[in-house]
Formats: structure tokens, C-alpha cells, sequence
């Protein structure tokens, strides 16, 4: 491995933690204002998280 | 005497380096040996990552090739079919003669050799030996069948237990709650209520094999058939087919002449649609090979770091990073199963979708 694949590599995951810590960040206050809404906002914070997580795997792959 | 609470920090800390020196000298003539241990845990883990011939519970002695475990079948088609235990390539040492054919393991893959065994390599250190066709019964393909007879005593037991009464005993009562999880918050609210039966029978499948598969790789046993790529892929093409098969009117048009938008817009998106049909089920497969294989590889070097630390900071807290990450990654297995049977759900509702206005 290179270095500039690791830096690569680096940077994807940056951009990928951060996505999902936005995410996780945006259901934390969501469930905060509606509590009774909780199972929902987990699964739809569930699904997004999964979408991003698939993106970075594949672009770690790539790398 | 109560001592103040900065002496007690200041004890520890000089026992912590104390400790950390002490073991520094103690391993000082072994620090060339250092490599040639690193490599040896990684060769150990790349190992753990293929799937192999032979069923290997533990090694006893690397050198003299003592191995505790039990062989498979192999079955080659090579010109005929060619059936033998894997038993004959010792673990790699030595070359299995079946017919007058010959044949050798290179990285856990069958090659054809001569008599001698030589492997001959290309410029990328990839083996140029004519490779017969393998459908040998390998370790990942026993712990596959384990798990679907599992699944089929468990299921069977479950149904039974309705005959009588309502209320199920044993492992319907086990299994009723994660079924009527699967009905209920992810089937019924993706799909429909209208088509949704169609597709329960495979969403829970799907969701059981997983979930069974990652737990049993959490074992000692030393499985991991959903870091195969073959397998996630297996699984995401069955999640492909259903859903072009089972797909709508209104699915396809809206892959291929988007409604509402202008003409120039339509062009546009159906290429990019269609792309998206194939990129959705390989985003599922990348993702549950990805996931088991990166916890695998982190769970394994973590608890490599005790060998190499051989001292008493880094057992310990190798040990309990272990534990701790073993914890994760039981949540890891019930979540790449759910998510894989949940993305599906998504999948099969967006091709039943009934048209509505917009």
C-alpha cells in the first residue's frame, strides 16, 4: 500500500464518520422532540446509516 | 493512614512503567524474532479469512504440520468427475494423486500440478496452473447446510407447536417475537398489506440464515461464511432476481420513462435508473461482506496484540478490547441481518408499488 491510498483511504472514512454522526446527531434531537415517534426515526436513522456505511466500504474497497 | 488520592495515581502510574521497562528488557534478545511474529499473525488471519478444504479446530504444532480437526470432500471436475477426502493434501504439504492426475493447494485453491507438485507464477504472483472446476463440500458449504438443517428443525418445531393451541411452546414461543417483528415493522409498513405475504417466506429465510451465520462466526469454531463474497453475492442476486421478477408496471416505468418530468429529464434518468436496480443489490452484498469481514480482521488483530505486547498491560487490555468488541459485534450480527432483510423489504415494496397520483 502507498501512502496516498492510505491517505484515501483516510479521508473516506472522515467523510463516511461524518455522515453518519450527522445522522445519528440529527435522530438523537428528533427523538428528543418526539419521544413517541422513536421506533420510526430508529429505522429510518438505521436505514440511512447503512446507505452511507455501503458507499465507504465500497470506495475502502476501490482504494 | 489514608493516602491522598495524587500518591495513588502516581503509584500506578509508576508500576504501569515500571512494568512497561521491565518488559521491554525482559524481551530485548527475542526484538528480531518481532517481524517475523507480526507476519505470522497476519498470515494467520488472511488463513482465517479464506475458506478451506479441511475442518482445522486448532494446530498443535506448525512445523511438524499437526493439525486437530477433520477432512471434507473434495469433488473436482477435471475431465470426469473426481471425488476424494481432502485428507490427501496433508494441509498443503503434499500432493493428492487421484487417476493419475495431480493435484495441489495453492492458498487454499486446487490447482493441477505434476507429480512433484510445482506451482508456476505469473509477474502478479498469481499461480498459472490449469484450475479444474471446484465444487468441493468446504468448510464454508458445511457450516451453509448445518444452518438450513438448524433452521429447518427450528421452523418445523415452531409450526408443530400451533397445532394444539394458540399459544406456541418451546421454540415457537423463542422464535414468535422476531417473526412477528419481521411481519409487522418490516415487511407490512415497506411492502403493503395487500402483496406483502408474497415475500415473507424469503425475508425471513434471509434474515434467519444471516443472523444464524454471523453468530455461529463469533464462536471459537473459527467459521465466517458471510465474509465470502461469493455468499453475500449469492444472497444479494436472490434479493435482484425477486425483484425484477416480481416487479410491477409501474416499476418499470418508472425505471425507463419517468413520470412528471420533462422529455430531455427522461432520457436522462432511465440510464441512470437502470444503473441504480443493479447498484442497490451491490451496495447489500458489499456491505454484509465488508462489515463481518472488517470485524473479523479487527476482532483477530486485537487479540493478536498479546502476543506481540507479551507483557502484563497488553493482555489485559487486549483482552478486554476483545470483549468488548466481541459484545459489538454480537450487535454487528442481529444488525447486518436486519439491515439486509429491511433494505430487501424496501427493494420488493418499491416493485409493488401501486401507481398513484402525483
Amino acid at each position: 500500500m502507498e501512502i496516498p491510498t492510505i491517505v484515501g483511504a483516510g479521508l473516506i472514512v472522515i467523510g463516511a464518520g461524518l455522515g453518519i454522526g450527522k445522522i445519528g446527531g440529527s435522530a438523537m434531537d428528533a427523538i428528543a422532540r418526539q419521544p413517541e415517534a422513536s421506533g420510526k426515526i430508529q429505522t429510518a436513522m438505521l436505514i440511512a446509516a447503512a446507505l452511507i456505511e455501503g458507499i465507504g466500504f465500497a470506495a475502502l474497497f476501490a482504494s | 493512614m489514608q493516602k491522598p488520592f495524587y500518591f495513588k495515581i502516581f503509584l500506578v502510574a509508576a508500576l504501569l512503567l515500571g512494568g512497561n521497562i521491565f518488559a521491554k528488557e525482559n524481551n530485548h534478545p527475542v526484538e528480531e524474532s518481532k517481524g517475523s511474529l507480526k507476519a505470522e499473525i497476519k498470515e494467520f488471519i488472511g488463513h482465517h479469512l479464506l475458506d478451506s478444504h479441511d475442518f482445522t479446530l486448532y494446530t498443535v504444532d506448525e512445523e511438524k504440520n499437526e493439525h486437530v480437526g477433520f477432512p471434507l470432500p473434495v469433488i473436482l471436475w477435471d475431465n470426469g468427475l473426481k471425488v476424494f477426502s481432502s485428507s490427501k493434501f496433508h494441509h498443503g504439504a503434499s500432493v493428492a494423486e487421484v487417476d493419475g492426475n495431480y493435484y495441489a493447494l495453492n492458498h487454499g485453491k486446487i490447482v493441477k500440478t505434476d507429480a512433484e507438485g510445482t506451482i508456476s507464477y505469473d509477474e502478479h504472483h498469481h499461480a498459472t496452473n490449469e484450475k479444474p472446476l471446484d465444487f468441493s463440500i468446504t468448510k464454508n458449504v458445511v457450516f451453509i447446510l448445518l444452518v438450513a438443517i438448524l433452521m429447518f428443525f427450528m421452523f418445523t418445531k415452531m409450526a408443530k407447536s400451533y397445532k394444539n393451541s394458540a399459544l406456541p411452546k418451546g421454540m415457537g414461543r423463542l422464535l414468535e417475537p422476531v417473526v412477528l417483528y419481521i411481519r409487522d415493522d418490516i415487511a407490512i409498513p415497506n411492502i403493503g398489506k395487500k402483496h406483502y405475504k408474497r415475500y415473507m417466506s424469503y425475508l425471513l429465510t434471509v434474515f434467519f440464515f444471516i443472523w444464524i451465520i454471523n453468530l455461529l462466526g463469533l464462536t471459537p469454531l473459527g467459521v465466517n461464511v458471510t465474509n465470502n463474497i461469493a455468499v453475500t453475492l449469492a444472497l444479494a442476486l436472490l434479493t435482484y432476481l425477486i425483484t425484477t421478477f416480481t416487479a410491477n408496471k409501474n416499476y418499470w416505468k418508472h425505471i425507463f420513462w419517468m413520470p412528471d418530468v420533462p422529455v430531455f429529464m427522461k432520457l436522462v434518468l432511465a440510464p441512470i435508473e437502470l444503473l441504480g436496480t443493479i447498484i442497490k443489490p451491490f451496495s447489500l452484498m458489499i456491505r454484509l461482506y465488508a462489515n463481518i469481514t472488517a470485524g473479523h480482521v479487527v476482532l483477530m488483530s486485537i487479540l493478536g496484540m498479546m502476543f506481540i505486547f507479551k507483557n502484563w498491560i497488553g493482555s489485559p487490555l487486549s483482552f478486554g478490547l476483545a470483549f468488548a468488541l466481541s459484545l459489538l459485534e454480537l450487535l454487528v450480527a442481529a444488525l447486518q441481518a436486519y439491515i439486509f432483510t429491511m433494505l430487501s423489504a424496501l427493494y420488493f415494496g418499491s416493485a409493488v408499488e401501486e401507481h398513484h397520483d402525483h
